[in-house]
């Protein structure tokens, strides 16, 4: 075999690799489509946007799932986005080598604890904290879950916002440093609104995590199936679509009508994640152009 | 030249992984809804009820003494799971905490299938509160009531001023169907009333403990043999009028509890062979001893 065929060979499994990954994505939600897309038709919208979840009596409103999971993730973001970007900083910026070495490994155990030891935690030491000092009558709220939320969605932020800044040309810092800039003005104003896409690529891609994670939610939310319409909702129990889908899908008989509802309910998730992980991905490629592809270091 | 072949050897071993991969991804259809793979003879699969399922792996462990050669396999998920695993024919005995519907018997019907109904055990669904909660004790009419979120604060019901935290099971529960039927509904078959939406649906009988032992606004109902001793248990009446009444073995037995309910396990037809003699032992002094041992309610 020529050199040049033997490149192309390898080219060509290459490319059949990276292009089975989008086959998958594909295959799977054409999977979620062919099992869940019957209950457009079979339900009527009221039902189906309806403000009572209760399936087993015949009550499919997804409207309280999908606020709820909206309030959770909103909740968790708000939470994450100040924390993380504050570490991500502080990593970057202000810490000391020594510091630095123990702090990114410190930061990839965070990602490791298993969500069901979370959940746990939460179910039995923040629940009864949060009741007690927020005097609310139960402490399983979504407030609870944002909180567990935010403490998974952390170490993706801190990693992505922190190779964005770790991206930004020492030039800049300098040049700030040069004309008269305090060492927080220069970030600031200089640093920070240079990594702008970065950052906004680890929220969007926190987020992302958040909106999928189900075995902490489910332990922490109550999974009451309401819609949040009070000003201080985020203090009430909700449900998330991944909690119900969780505790549903094991009994449903196969082919039954709750069963393809439960698959919409996928089929909603599924379309939100890569909607947000899409976006992410068009303001990657939208940074690493003006940045002449040097965004992500 | 020994490059060329190399690089020929890892492609042609790359293919054939793909191609092993798509068949066995296309090809493995055997367990999608058939009535049945067949078995061992000696081998039972028992699925079902989380409410039953330590009482059934604590009789399948005893049973492993008397007969070590039929193994049993105990799983849960719940009673509608138990039934439909018995329908589609992946489970040999299904555990219930509620009888089976007539939606799944028609169903099993369909599929070939004529469940048969054993009653195994009797179990009382106790209400449970905080200890410090002073309420005591309340009727039917009004358990209905709070659970379907009329009632919204203790002081309604003789309590201190606290909003009700509801607790529940998940909806797909024998535990929360049952208690649906009998208190939310007060046992009248027409009754369209359901749990309030503001109810905590929790995923096990540890979340209703763990709400329960800690919130003093919290009212849950679980199995008499899963409330710990860190909560309060009510005594229930049928309504003004009726004697109000605790949760004991007696009391199930004799009637006079009124939120009492059998435990079943069903077989595809009338069990033979191992199965036959497994539920026998079951209904036997030896296999009821294990009954009230967990906290249940052995028959007569």
């Amino acid at each position: 075999m020529v050199g040049s065929k033997k490149e192309w060979l390898i080219e060509a499994l290459i490319r059949a690799s990276g292009l089975s990954a989008i086959f998958f994505v594909a295959l799977i939600f054409a999977f979620l489509l062919r099992e869940g897309a019957p209950v457009f038709f079979k339900v009527p919208f009221a039902n189906l946007f309806g403000s009572r979840w209760y399936p087993t009596e015949g009550f499919f409103g997804t409207l309280p799932l999908l606020l709820g999971s909206l309030l959770v993730t909103l909740g968790a973001a708000a939470i994450a986005l100040p924390l993380g970007l504050a570490t991500a900083v502080f990593i970057r910026e202000l810490a000391p080598d020594w510091a630095r070495e123990i702090l990114k490994p410190l930061i990839e155990v965070l990602a490791g604890i298993p969500s069901v030891v979370l959940g746990f935690l939460g179910m039995t030491a923040l629940a009864p904290l949060v009741r007690q000092y927020l005097n609310v009558p139960t402490g399983l709220t979504a407030f609870t879950g944002s909180v567990m939320l935010a403490y998974m969605a952390l170490p993706t932020i801190i990693s992505v916002a922190e190779d964005a800044i770790d991206a930004v040309p020492k030039e800049y810092r300098d040049g700030a440093l040069a004309l008269g800039a305090t060492r927080w003005q220069a970030i600031w104003r200089v640093v920070l609104p240079a990594s702008r896409f970065g950052v906004i690529i680890a929220v969007m891609l926190g987020i992302g995590r958040a909106i999928g994670e189900t075995m902490a939610v489910m332990m922490v939310t109550g999974n009451a199936a309401r819609v949040p319409h009070e000003w201080d909702a985020l203090f009430h129990p909700v449900r998330t679509m991944t909690a119900t889908v969780a505790a549903e899908m094991g009994e449903v008989a196969q082919g039954s009508l709750h069963y393809q509802v439960l698959f919409s309910v996928g089929i909603l998730l599924f379309v939100m994640t890569f909607l947000i992980n899409a976006a992410a991905s068009a303001f990657m490629i939208r940074g690493d152009r003006r940045r002449g592809g040097r965004l992500m270091g | 030249m020994a490059r060329q072949w190399v690089c020929l050897r890892i492609a042609a071993m790359g293919g054939i992984a793909a191609v092993v991969l798509c068949l066995t991804a296309c090809g493995d259809r055997s367990n999608s809804g058939n009535a049945g793979t067949p078995r061992a003879p000696n081998s039972i699969q028992n699925k079902g009820s989380d409410t039953m399922v330590n009482l059934a792996l604590a009789w399948a462990e005893a049973y492993a003494r008397v007969r070590p050669d039929v193994r049993i396999a105990v799983t849960g998920g719940g009673s509608g799971t138990g039934i439909a695993a018995l329908i589609n024919g992946t489970a040999d005995l299904a555990n219930a905490s509620r009888q089976i519907k007539v939606e799944e018997r028609v169903e099993a019907r369909q599929n070939g299938v004529e469940p048969v109904e054993h009653v195994v055990a009797g179990d009382a669904i106790a209400v449970v509160v905080h200890p410090s909660n002073p309420v005591g004790r309340l009727t039917i009419p009004e358990l209905s009531a709070i659970f379907s979120g009329m009632i919204k604060n203790w002081n309604e019901v003789g309590g201190d001023d606290r909003p009700i935290v509801l607790v529940s099971r998940e909806s797909n529960s024998g535990t929360h169907v049952y208690f649906l039927e009998t208190v939310v509904r007060q046992g009248k078959s027409g009754n369209t009333t359901l749990f309030s939406p503001d109810t905590l649906l929790m995923p096990s009988s540890e979340g209703i403990s763990s709400e329960v032992r800690q919130n003093p606004n919290a009212i849950g109902y679980d199995g008499l043999g899963y409330v710990t001793p860190d909560q309060k248990v009510l005594a229930v009446s049928r309504g003004p009028g009726s004697p109000y009444v605790m949760p004991r073995a007696d009391t199930v037995s004799n009637g006079t509890y009124p939120v009492a309910r059998s435990l079943y396990m069903y077989t595809a037809g009338e069990p033979r062979g191992a199965l036959r003699s497994y539920l026998d032992w079951i209904e036997s002094v030896d296999g009821q001893a294990i009954v009230r041992e967990l906290g249940f309610v052995p028959q007569q």
